[in-house]
C-alpha cells in the first residue's frame, strides 16, 4: 500500500484530531439547542459565545462583530448581496477584481443583472491589483470593494492594508474573502481597515460546513436568513453547535502555531519551487515569488496538460489540482490564469501544490522526482511539443 | 470518474509515437480547449493501414480514446477504418463521462484527417470521407437559467 501524499491542502485540510475530540460531545450528550431556557442546553449558549471571543481575538476584532455561516461561499454571498441592498440608496456600483472566487465573481454577476455596475479590476503578471487602477475605478457611486486576501490558485497576497485605507478613505466599505488567508498568515481587522471579512473552517483543519463573517460593528447589513434570533437576527437558524465548536479549537490551533508553520512551510515551499523551476524545463512559476501564502505553489509546465498530470500524479499517491480546464467541466481554463496573461495552452498545464502542517522534504523529494518523470512522458506523447522540437527552441 | 479501460489506455496508451514518411498525417483540436491529436498512419499499397501512432495533448479521456482509436483502425482497410465512429471509440472504453464525449469525436476526427492526407497526397478519393475540420468545437449544452 503506497502512502497518501496530501499536497491539496487549498482544498481542504483533515480535521485536526483536538478539533474533532472538541466536538464530539456536542453531537451526544451536549447536543441542546442553544436557544432553550433549561440549563442543561443553555449552556452552549455561552460555548458559542466562547469561540466567537476566540475568533475575535484572533482578529482584533470584537465578539459581537463575529456570524456564524455555513462557509466561505455563503459569506461572500451575504457580505456581497446584503451590503449591495442596504447601501443601494447611496450608489450602485462595486469593485472587485478578476481573480476572485467565483463565489465573489458569480455573486456579483447576479448583482449586476439587478441594475448593480461591477467593475473587474485586472492584476499584473504576478496576480496583484495596481492601487492606481484601484483609486481610478472609484466613482461617487462606489458603495464597496471586495477584493481577496490571498488568492486560491497561485497563492498571491493582496497589498490588503492599503486597499483598505483607501476605501476608508473614500468612505467605501471593504469586504475581503479571507478563505484561503485566514489562519495562515496574520490578519488584523482594523489595522487593514477590513469592514467585512469571510472565512471558512475546513481551510484551516476545522470542519466542513462552518465559517464565519465579521461584520464591523456600524455596518449597515440585512439579514441573510430570516428566523429566529440567532446571530443577532442577522443569520436565522439554530446553531451548528459542534461546526462551531469546531471552527473555534481550529482558529485557536491555528493562530497558537501560526509563526512556526508559516516559517516551516514557506521554507518546504521554496525548496519545492526551487527544485522544480531547475530540473524541469519550459515551467514557471506562477503567483508572486515572495508576496504569496506560506502553503502555495503553482507551476505551468509547457506542452502537458492539467488532467493528466493530475491523473499521473495520483497514480503515485499525489494529491493536487490544477486549473486546467478539464479539471473545472469548461473549456476555459481557469480564469486566475488567464487573468495573469498565460496563453491558454500553457494555462492548460497548470498544477498547484498546497502544502500542510504535516508536510515532509521527503514528500516533496518524492513529489518533484514523480514529476519530472511524468512530465516527461507526458511531453514525449504531446504533438505540441514535437512540434516546438522540430520548430527549433525558440 | 473514468472507466477501468479509459484509465488502462490513459496509463499504458498504445502506438504512442510518431511514423517517419507517413503515408497520411492528421492534427486536429486546438490548444485553446486543452486538446490536440495527431494521427500517423502507414497505408501499404493495397490500402491497408500497415501501422498507426499518435500524439496527443490533452486529458486523460483524450489520451485514452486516441490510443483505442489507433487500436481499432489499425490492420485494417482504409475503408474499414472510416467506419471507426466515435461511438464505436467510446463502446470500446466501456463510456466516457459526458464532458469528455468530444474527446472521442476528437479521436474520429483525427483519423479522419489522416486520411484525407493521405488521400490527398496519393490522389486519391475515398468514398464516405469528407474533409475534416480543423477545429471541431462542439455545441456546449446550455446552462440552466440562474435566479
Amino acid at each position: 500500500m503506497k502512502k497518501l501524499i496530501y499536497l491539496d491542502n487549498a482544498a481542504t485540510t483533515k480535521t485536526a484530531p483536538e478539533v474533532v475530540d472538541a466536538m464530539l460531545p456536542y453531537f451526544t450528550e451536549k447536543f441542546g439547542n442553544p436557544s432553550s431556557v433549561y440549563s442543561f442546553a443553555s449552556g452552549n449558549k455561552e460555548v458559542i459565545s466562547g469561540q466567537r471571543d476566540i475568533i475575535a481575538g484572533v482578529l482584533g476584532a470584537k465578539s459581537n462583530e463575529i456570524y456564524f455561516t455555513a462557509g466561505g461561499s455563503e459569506s461572500d454571498n451575504w457580505a456581497l448581496k446584503a451590503a449591495a441592498e442596504a447601501y443601494a440608496d447611496k450608489g450602485n456600483h462595486i469593485i472587485t477584481t478578476k481573480i476572485e472566487h467565483h463565489a465573489i465573481l458569480h455573486t456579483a454577476e447576479y448583482l449586476e443583472k439587478r441594475g448593480f455596475e461591477v467593475t473587474y479590476l485586472n492584476v499584473d503578471e504576478d496576480g496583484k491589483i495596481s492601487l492606481d487602477e484601484l483609486k481610478s475605478a472609484i466613482r461617487p457611486t462606489t458603495i464597496l470593494i471586495s477584493v481577496m486576501f490571498a488568492n486560491n490558485e497561485i497563492g498571491t497576497i493582496q497589498p490588503v492594508r492599503e486597499i483598505g485605507e483607501i476605501a476608508c478613505e473614500h468612505g467605501i466599505l471593504f469586504h475581503t474573502d479571507a478563505v484561503q488567508a485566514f489562519g495562515q498568515v496574520p490578519i488584523n481587522v482594523d489595522e487593514c481597515h477590513i469592514d467585512m471579512l469571510s472565512a471558512s473552517g475546513h481551510k484551516l483543519n476545522g470542519p466542513k460546513g462552518i465559517g464565519f463573517l465579521y461584520i464591523r460593528k456600524g455596518v449597515k447589513i440585512r439579514s441573510f436568513v430570516h428566523g429566529g434570533a440567532q446571530e443577532r437576527k442577522r443569520r436565522a437558524g439554530t446553531e451548528n453547535v459542534p461546526g462551531i465548536v469546531g471552527l473555534g479549537a481550529a482558529v485557536k490551533r491555528a493562530a497558537s502555531t501560526m509563526e512556526e508553520r508559516m516559517e516551516k512551510e514557506s521554507r518546504l515551499r521554496d525548496y519545492l519551487i526551487g527544485r522544480v523551476t531547475q530540473e524541469i524545463p519550459y515551467c514557471r512559476l506562477n503567483g508572486h515569488k515572495t508576496d504569496r501564502l506560506p502553503n502555495n505553489a503553482n507551476f505551468s509546465f509547457r506542452f502537458v496538460e492539467g488532467e493528466s498530470l493530475l491523473i499521473m500524479l495520483d497514480g503515485k499517491g499525489i494529491c493536487a489540482s490544477s486549473g486546467s480546464a478539464c479539471t473545472s467541466g469548461s473549456l476555459d481554463p481557469s480564469h486566475v490564469l488567464l487573468a495573469i496573461g498565460l496563453p491558454h495552452e500553457i494555462a492548460h498545464g497548470s498544477l498547484r501544490l498546497t502544502l500542510g502542517g504535516e508536510t515532509t522534504k521527503e514528500e516533496i523529494d518524492y513529489v518533484v522526482d514523480s514529476l519530472k518523470e511524468i512530465v516527461a512522458t507526458l511531453r514525449n506523447m504531446s504533438p505540441l511539443y514535437e512540434d516546438f522540437l522540430k520548430k527549433g527552441k525558440e | 470518474m473514468y472507466t477501468e479501460k479509459v484509465m488502462d489506455h490513459f496509463q499504458h496508451p498504445r502506438n504512442v509515437g510518431e511514423i517517419e514518411n507517413a503515408s497520411g498525417v492528421g492534427t486536429v483540436g486546438n490548444a485553446k480547449c486543452g486538446d490536440i491529436m495527431r494521427i500517423y498512419l502507414d497505408i501499404d499499397e493495397n490500402q491497408m493501414i500497415r501501422d498507426v501512432k499518435f500524439k496527443t495533448f490533452g486529458c486523460g479521456a483524450a489520451v485514452a480514446t486516441s490510443s483505442m482509436a489507433t487500436e481499432l483502425v489499425k490492420g485494417k482497410s482504409v475503408y474499414d477504418a472510416l467506419q471507426v465512429t466515435n461511438k464505436a471509440v467510446m463502446e470500446a472504453l466501456d463510456g466516457l463521462p459526458p464532458v469528455k464525449v468530444h474527446c472521442s469525436l476528437l479521436a474520429e476526427e483525427a483519423i479522419h484527417a489522416a486520411l484525407w492526407d493521405y488521400a490527398e497526397k496519393h490522389g486519391i478519393k475515398i468514398e464516405g470521407l469528407e474533409k475534416p475540420k480543423s477545429d471541431i468545437h462542439e455545441g456546449e449544452e446550455e446552462e440552466e437559467e440562474e435566479y
